[in-house]
């Protein structure tokens, strides 16, 4: 390779200014196989180059959290002695060139790391969004997504116990498929660590074939254009059954302590715990690609480097147990070999036959990528989309806007999606998809954790830093609603294209946001993933930060659900609710298709009351049900109560549009027996909560006071609307 | 004029076939050695009304693309009878 040919370096992703830094820190010029390894690891999806210096900022202590960003999952202590690791990734780009294997293979992903932590995955949730249904492509995005999640999810006996589905435009070319997961430390905790020189490096799990070549770098780190379909060579194709055979095989050697430390092999390949694991223990390894098992003989060497085949995992091991791995891996039925040794060397060699065809300092690798203060200017646009009209127009009939809304397939039922994934698995689940948060009883210990995924991405549009605290808001309600104290998140953050002043300035602010709200709500960031060059065409989707926020519930039998429990219970709305936060609210866009205005205004101080309201609720067995007012509003929380227990109401005062579906946060709908309802007051007033007695439970209509309609027709909305758009694709 | 076509679909080279991959690791336990790079794929019969063979393979090939195949990961071939 000569520098007159710039073609190899810029086709694989890097800029003539990553290439002279690679030649300046090598003192030459790299090989092949070198230039391959740095393009990956150097990639935007495995350096953060862009994101690095805002995320520093976000707050990642608190008294649970046992490990924090930069290990392959966090780790949070939920008990004495009881951990379990969380870690949210996303699966966008592979996804909309082969939505069934991408969201595979992003299941996949996620579950090695969470069992690179030596915790046994127990559940998945899965945030997604698309375009409008309307659009053929969509729906058959829609069903391989969702059938490409349950067939891994559900081979690898992991539940899918929630998340979200949202419908919007800007999705349409650019679906997002993220996925969170929780593990739960069996035995012992490990780390992504290659310690002591002479140690083996095993690598085991399935064969490295020519699949994702490159994936990291060519694409999660470009936006899609019409070129995109001829990167189908990328794409990888998942096994869950190797997969499953990984898990149980990577947690016997953990309890039978053979292994240092491992570490799964996703985006950047071998390259990436090669240098990873040694860089953090301030070793070296060398490694013997012709030992290395391949699916195809004639592989190139950088192409053994950094393909991305599913199902791998390098553990580091001391010799006298090398013979103890490859049982364990045989009885599993993986084929494991040798493949490299830990040296003191600090460099990561690669050895073809006797020839070194790489020799680079592995920190080079895995620490010192690119580090870049993008420009970031909040855009003219931001303020005409602020002042303009918010949507908050009445509607000409209150019943008709009602129905019109609960049609809307963002707040209709996903029974359709959930449906198809295993929820129940493992008996622990004990509030699961449709829930404010999935409540999950761990295997070990009387304990639960709550778990939900938010994130409106109309909200972070109109305003990225409010809709980023409003998303973590959300998240820590969703989790205390089921009774558990919020303890810490993990986030996603899928962004448009970091080169463009105002998509990093809707990047920086979210952050900003993020981290303000974790700090003001004491739920520290233990870990994330970010997803930019989320572009079609040169169009950005919304700026859609997820959050995954983890609950802990002491006692599981004190966990509250969002469904009416009895006829005669009173009905009463905690928190207030302001007629002025109709902007980016899904009444706005059904009704009026305005998405303009300022998202709704978030107190967290008033938040943090709501949730310590709720909390202790829960706790003393005061609340018969807890729900809170998201999209479409206060009429959509009450009625979605009352649909998960088939149970009617009546409303005892009548609102007009701007109350009803006022998407104010902090607020609550909460039931409880007519007797104590005086107690429950007194709860509120203490938590310095205001609460209004709103209505009763029973009956069989919906009735709101200003306007009512039957029970059975709203239901019938509910749970119809989303499979009946999408059956129009029955018909092809 | 009424044309049979049949389609071989296989995983494009270099994709993972984990069918194969678990047909070559149960062969050798049932006593067959030395069996390599098997791939899995799928036939498919079919009869359809064209005006000539050229057409009717023209119809078949959007077929593939649409529906029969995944272009994505896989390869077919259309033989028109």
């Amino acid at each position: 390779m000569t520098r007159t040919d710039p073609a190899p370096y810029r086709a694989l992703g890097l800029t003539e200014e990553e290439f002279e830094a690679i030649e300046h820190r090598l003192g030459r010029e790299p090989t092949h196989t070198e230039l391959a390894m740095f393009s990956v690891m150097w990639s935007e999806h495995c350096s953060y180059k862009s994101s690095r210096v805002h995320l520093r900022n976000l707050p990642t202590d608190g008294p649970e959290i046992l490990v924090g960003p930069g290990e392959g999952a966090g780790v949070i202590e939920v008990a004495p002695g009881i951990a379990v690791a969380w870690k949210i990734e996303s699966h966008n780009h592979p996804s909309f060139v082969e939505p069934f294997n991408g969201a595979a293979t992003g299941i996949g992903g996620i579950v090695r790391d969470i069992l690179s932590m030596g915790a046994r995955p127990i559940a998945l949730l899965d945030p997604l969004r698309f375009g409008p249904l309307d659009d053929a492509r969509t729906r058959y995005i829609v069903e391989e997504v969702v059938h490409g999640i349950s067939a891994y999810g559900n081979s690898i006996g992991v539940p899918t116990v929630g998340g979200e589905a949202v419908f919007e435009e800007c999705y349409a070319e650019n679906p997002l498929v993220n996925v969170a997961c929780l593990g739960v430390i069996e035995d012992r905790l490990m780390h992504g660590r290659a310690e002591g020189p002479g140690n083996a490096g095993v690598l085991f799990g399935s064969s490295t074939g020519r699949d994702g070549i490159g994936g990291a770098s060519v694409l999660a780190s470009a936006e899609f254009d019409e070129t995109s379909l001829e990167k189908r060579p990328s794409v990888q194709v998942g096994d869950p059954f190797s997969e499953k055979l990984l898990i149980e095989a990577s947690l016997e050697l953990v309890r039978r302590g053979l292994v240092v430390g491992f570490q799964d092999l996703g985006a950047g390949g071998i390259s990436c715990p090669a240098s990873e694991m040694t860089s953090k223990a301030g070793t070296g390894m060398k490694v013997w690609l012709d030992r290395i098992h391949l699916r195809e003989a004639d592989m190139e060497p950088f192409e053994v480097m950094i393909s991305e085949s599913q199902e791998r995992m390098l553990a580091v091991v001391e010799p006298d147990d090398v013979e103890a791995v490859l049982d364990v891996c045989a009885k599993w039925g993986l084929e494991a070999r040798v493949v490299s040794e830990v040296t003191k060397s600090g460099r990561l060699e690669v050895l073809k036959g006797d020839e070194l065809i790489a020799d680079v300092p592995a920190e080079a690798l895995a620490e010192e990528g690119p580090v870049y203060e993008r420009r970031f200017e909040r855009p003219s646009w931001i303020d005409e989309l602020q002042v303009a009209t918010s949507g908050d127009d009445p509607p000409e009939d209150l019943a008709g806007a009602f129905l019109s809304v609960l049609r809307s397939p963002n707040v209709s039922s996903k029974r359709w999606i959930w449906e198809q994934y295993d929820h129940m698995l493992f008996l622990g689940t004990v509030q699961g998809p449709g829930a404010d948060a999935a409540v999950i009883r761990l295997p070990k210990g009387d304990v639960a954790v709550a778990l939900t995924t938010d994130g409106n991405g109309r909200y972070c549009y109109l305003d990225p830093y409010e809709g980023a605290r409003l998303a973590v808001a959300e998240a820590a309600r969703n989790v205390a609603c089921t009774g558990a104290r919020p303890v810490a998140i993990t986030n996603c953050l899928n962004f448009g294209n970091p080169e463009k002043s105002d998509v990093m300035w809707q990047f920086v602010e979210a952050v900003r946001g993020i981290g303000d709200a974790c700090s003001a709500l004491g739920t520290p960031v233990t870990g994330g993933n970010v997803s930019f060059y989320n572009e079609t065409k040169g169009r950005a989707i919304y700026p859609t930060p997820i959050i995954g926020m983890l609950g802990i519930l002491e006692r599981p039998s004190a966990s509250v659900g969002l469904g009416f429990r009895s006829e005669g219970d009173v009905i009463m709305t905690a928190g207030a609710t302001s007629p002025d936060d109709l902007g980016g609210s899904e009444y706005a866009k059904v009704v009026n298709g305005v998405v303009a205005g300022k998202p709704p205004g978030l107190d967290l101080d008033a938040e943090r009351a709501l949730i310590g309201f709720l909390q202790e609720g829960a706790a003393s067995g005061l609340l018969h049900s807890a729900h809170d007012p998201s999209l479409g509003g206060l009429v959509i929380a009450i009625a979605e109560s009352g649909l998960a227990s088939d149970l009617g109401f009546e409303l005892e005062a009548s609102f007009d549009h701007r109350i009803l579906f006022s998407e104010s946060p902090s607020r609550a709908v909460v039931t409880c027996a007519p007797e104590r309802e005086v107690e429950l007051e007194g709860l509120a007033e203490r938590h310095g909560v205001p609460l209004a007695r709103t209505g009763l439970v029973g009956g069989d209509r919906f009735d709101f006071g200003s306007f009512s309609v039957a029970k059975t027709e709203a239901t019938d909305v509910f749970e119809n609307a989303l499979p009946e758009r999408l059956a129009a694709s029955m018909s092809l | 004029m009424r044309y049979a076509a049949v389609v071989d679909v296989m995983p494009k080279e270099g994709i993972a076939d984990p069918q194969g991959q678990t047909i070559e690791k149960a062969l050798p336990a049932l006593g067959y050695g030395g069996v390599a790079e098997i791939r899995v794929g799928k036939r498919i019969e079919l009869q359809l009304e064209a005006a000539g063979p050229d057409e009717a393979r023209e119809r078949v090939l959007e077929m593939c693309e649409r529906l029969l195949a995944n272009p994505v990961i896989e390869v077919y071939e259309v033989t028109i009878r």
